[in-house]
């Protein structure tokens, strides 16, 4: 800073920390909750240091769930998850990617038709045609599938755009080298344009994949077989569990694992995270 | 190798602008012509035309036997230069150069024996060969461009102002590399530049456009010998040729500079434009300083440049009110205001009807 | 938007925007254009015969009190999110910007919670604030005061509006950091030996600079608060108590899922869209300003 004013500089880094820490403290709570057993959590006041319970929880929450259900672990949901944020991220950048290059390098009818239909889709968030859409998918038959958990989200205006974008920055004379060298279209869009937009993908990639594993309301609705859960969801139906018997390790060692996967992805990957964001907002 | 044959090649966009109106030129096999005008004159779109990067809207174009208007660029057995290099930032030196070859369906083989050469020829080493563009300075960027149409080997070399990008050191060395390169290789070549040093260094022939019409066809000599028009001749030639507004005499053996002295037209006049308004070009290294001479014009000095090598004198003659340029060898010391004696040589006066603008 | 060097026309360009365009016509016009059709039919309880009352599903819906009520509680939950996610998040983003030493390890303990899913940031605050075991409710009990977020309406609001904004803080981290290294140095400098002291300087020099990340963010953040917090109101209160905390999107589903009323529920849908075209607008028309500024 300009001035050098040790005082405010040892000040900043106090409210900081202060801040990290309103910021960390439901999460140590959480995981106190789960490092404890389930007799321990009906205990007031409850625990604020970490016990020694946590694999024995972990055990529980992966493979039994909470005693008065159906016995159906986590490891299901999670695994239900990770195919659904991943059939998600995967499917936005593929189609996404495919339309963008047809948009800008391909001089076609109906081009801005399509251009627009596209733009629209951004206007018209899954929580304002919940009931049309869940109808759509109950006619495909899609309900209760991975298809039906991923589909219906997989159409992204703002991927196209962020795409669309990056594809206008690349050089034209790019193009024309190419078709000198004697590349046709796809052989263009494999070889130049997919390498050239990695890191953009990648980053596109990482919020994707937090964008999946996060939905909540689409597979709340379209599922309704136990092995077709997602872990996000099963939060929730063992917080309405928790009403008659509580089992706070178990649901809090269930929300570490729903958390643990997104959370690992953007602090491991954070300068993508970043230019995912920041990119995606344009 | 091959020649190059343009009949009538005109182009118009879909929104009616008239690009180019009308060029018809045979470029001979291994000739090396430059296109040359000013920015918008239509020279990149003319060159863009014979890569197959734009249309030809009417006229044809053959690349030896064969009418190529409507072939795909990598059918036309060309490689291009590009202002940009258009190097593929994610590829290697090497995957650079190769890749044409390898769309062409080449054996591996073939293709390092191709990318080896090409690379020894522009001394490119085996380790830039890995390396990506990003890495590289600009000249080598240039030969690697360079490198990536000389393993083609294809009938006819386009170059699209490679050297603008360059510091002026570099691209004059680039410049003779070019021009060395393509006599060793002897390939039919179209270059494109707006810089008229460089375009009557490289080619043999030179086309000067000027807004999508060609002005002027023919060797550097002919053109600044004889330029066809006043565009050539402001466009050829630095310092800038002289303009000045003069009138033939009566019987069209002298012309005279606004109310000045005479000069006599020699070579037996121009007796079919007598007494006719005209444009006097005089190039600034044809005006000689002469102290006794009788016919000299004096000319007063507004400004002088010293460039070591010679000194530009500005200034104009008597009451005339155009300014002229004199390139006097050397170093002169000649103060503002000083008044000159000022020849014109008779063998170098360019005159052009100023209506049509063209030469007479 | 196109570039000027393209291909030549052929089936392909069709080809390549196909899926997109059918995943949009089947998952996003189409619906769209149902919930326009229903928002003006009324079905009967059996859902045997449906007619055409046109706007009489708007109707009843603009007089309906519980509507306007749900309104009143979306529009305050959304001021109140944006609002105390946006000042802390600012007051951190000056701080680290001050501190050259460890904004980036800062930057990593602050924007994690981002990726915290709805549900589960839900989950971890009605925890904190279960009435009878949570941690936090436990200490205010112990300094006197009993929270009921299952009975007292504001304090529901205040929980909700608490996991809400904490997951968005670090969004706005992010964007006000950038926002404040995006200034350059010089203007700082400038202001300093004009005699600014740092808070003179962040009132007369860096609020004013940081305005448009500050309104970008303010719709973003009013994007999320009505559209994206569903998982937290569902974990926490499921809208209540008595409507406490029942925003827009899940009267929209309560009303419609469990309620069945489809026609009241498209209409709300319809509303909803025209919010969000709205928003849409307003972030895009400031978008390129912000690219002015």
């Amino acid at each position: 800073m300009i001035e050098n004013r040790p005082l405010l500089t040892f000040f900043s880094h106090v409210m900081l920390l202060l801040g990290v820490a309103v910021i960390a403290l439901p999460v140590w709570i959480m995981f106190v909750a789960a490092t404890h057993p389930d007799v321990r959590m009906t205990q007031v006041p409850l625990p604020i240091l970490p016990g020694g319970y946590f694999f024995e929880n972990l055990d529980i929450a992966l493979n039994k769930g909470l005693s008065g259900q159906s016995g159906q672990g986590v490891a299901r949901m999670l695994l239900n998850s990770l195919v659904m944020a991943m059939l998600i991220a995967c499917g936005k950048i593929a189609i996404s990617l495919l339309s963008a290059f047809a948009i800008v390098y391909f001089k076609f009818p109906f081009r801005m038709f399509f251009f627009w239909m596209i733009f629209i889709t951004l206007m018209l968030p899954v929580e304002v045609r919940i009931l049309p859409t869940y109808e759509v998918v109950a006619n495909l038959g899609m309900l209760d599938s991975y298809w039906g958990l991923s589909i219906p989200l997989i159409a992204s205006a703002t991927a196209t755009f962020m795409f669309r974008q990056v594809f206008l920055t690349i050089p034209d004379e790019l193009l024309e080298a190419a078709r000198i060298d004697g590349a046709g279209p796809m052989r263009f869009f494999w070889d130049i344009l997919i390498p050239m937009s990695r890191t953009n993908i990648a980053a596109l990639f990482v919020i994707l994949f937090i964008f999946g594993w996060n939905q909540y309301l689409w597979p709340l609705l379209i599922t309704s077989e136990p092995e077709m859960y997602t872990v996000v969801m099963g939060i929730k139906q063992m917080l309405e569990a928790a009403e008659q018997a509580p089992e706070w390790n178990v649901i809090m060692m269930t929300a570490l694992l729903a958390m643990v996967p997104p959370v690992c992805v953007v602090i491991f990957m954070q300068t993508l995270f970043v230019k995912g964001l920041t990119e995606t907002e344009k | 190798m091959a020649r190059v044959v343009l009949e009538g090649i005109r182009k118009t966009y879909p929104n009616g602008f008239k690009a180019i109106h009308g060029v018809d030129v045979a470029i001979e096999e291994g000739e090396f012509l430059v296109l040359v005008g000013p920015s918008g004159c239509g020279k990149s779109t003319l060159l863009r035309m014979i890569a197959g990067l734009e249309s030809i809207t009417e006229g044809s174009l053959s690349i030896g036997d064969r009418k190529v208007n409507d072939l795909e660029p990598s059918q036309r057995d060309i490689a291009m230069v590009f202002q940009n290099y258009a190097l593929y930032p994610h590829m290697s030196v090497y995957k650079n150069m190769a890749y044409g070859l390898k769309i062409m369906g080449l054996p591996k083989e073939e293709i390092d024996s191709r990318v080896k050469k090409a690379a020894a020829i522009l001394e490119l080493t085996e380790e830039q060969l890995t390396r990506k563009p990003k890495q590289l300075s600009g000249g080598q960027r240039q030969r690697v461009a360079m490198g990536r149409a000389i393993v083609r080997e294809p009938s006819v070399f386009l170059f699209d102002e490679p050297l603008s990008n360059l510091d002026a050191k570099l691209r004059v060395q680039m410049r003779l590399e070019i021009k060395g390169l393509q006599s060793d290789l002897g390939i039919t070549s179209v270059y494109v530049t707006h810089d008229q040093v460089e375009a009557m260094t490289l080619g043999h022939r030179l086309m000067v456009l000027n807004a999508g019409h060609v002005e002027q066809l023919g060797t550097p000599i002919e053109l600044y010998q004889k330029p066809a028009s006043l565009f050539v001749a402001g466009f050829i030639g630095s310092p800038a040729m002289n303009f000045a507004d003069a009138r033939i005499d009566a019987e069209g053996q002298n012309i005279t500079i606004s109310g000045q002295a005479a000069l006599p037209l020699g070579d037996g006049g121009m007796p079919d434009h007598g007494g006719k308004d005209v444009v006097l070009g005089i190039r600034p290294e044809h005006l000689e300083l002469v102290p006794d001479a009788p016919d000299a014009v004096p000319m007063t000095v507004a400004m002088v440049e010293q460039l070591g090598a010679d000194t530009l004198v500005h200034g104009h003659f008597g009451e005339s009110k155009s300014n002229l340029t004199v390139r006097l060898d050397g170093i002169r010391t000649i103060a503002q205001g000083e008044v000159l004696p000022i020849r014109v040589t008779p063998d170098h006066l360019h005159v052009f009807d100023p209506s049509t603008e063209k030469r007479l | 938007m196109l570039k000027n060097v393209h291909f030549k026309p052929s089936l392909l360009p069709f080809l390549l925007v196909f899926p997109q365009i059918v995943v949009t016509l089947v998952f996003f016009i189409w619906p769209a254009t149902q919930a326009l059709y229903q928002s003006v039919l009324v079905e009967d309880a059996f859902g045997l015969k449906t007619e055409f009352v046109w706007f009489k599903n708007f109707g009843e819906l603009f007089q309906d009190s519980h509507y306007w009520a749900s309104f009143e509680v979306t529009i305050v939950f959304s001021f109140l999110v944006a609002f105390l996610s946006m000042s802390f998040a600012f007051v951190l983003a000056i701080l680290a910007d001050r501190v050259i030493k460890g904004s980036g390890t800062y930057r990593t303990l602050l924007i994690w919670p981002y990726a915290v899913a709805p549900v589960t940031a839900g989950a971890l605050w009605v925890f904190m604030f279960n009435p009878t075991l949570g941690v936090v409710a436990y200490a205010l009990s112990a300094m006197g005061y009993e929270w009921n977020h299952q009975l007292n309406g504001g304090e529901a609001m205040a929980l909700v509006v608490m996991a809400s904004a904490w997951k968005q803080v670090a969004y706005n981290f992010l964007f006000f950091l950038a926002g404040l290294q995006s200034i350059p140095k010089s203007l700082i400098e400038a202001a300093a030996i004009d005699g600014a002291g740092p808070g003179r300087r962040i009132l007369d020099i860096i609020l004013p600079l940081i305005s448009p990340t500050t309104f970008f963010l303010l719709v973003i953040n009013v994007v999320y608060a009505f559209f994206e917090t569903f998982g937290v109101i569902h974990a926490v209160t499921a809208g209540g108590p008595a409507g406490a905390t029942n925003i827009l999107v899940y009267k929209v589903f309560s009303d419609g899922f469990v309620g069945l009323d489809l026609g009241g529920s498209a209409a709300q849908s319809v509303i909803l869209m025209a919010i969000v075209i709205g928003l849409t607008f307003v972030q895009f028309k400031y978008v390129e300003k912000r690219v002015a500024y």
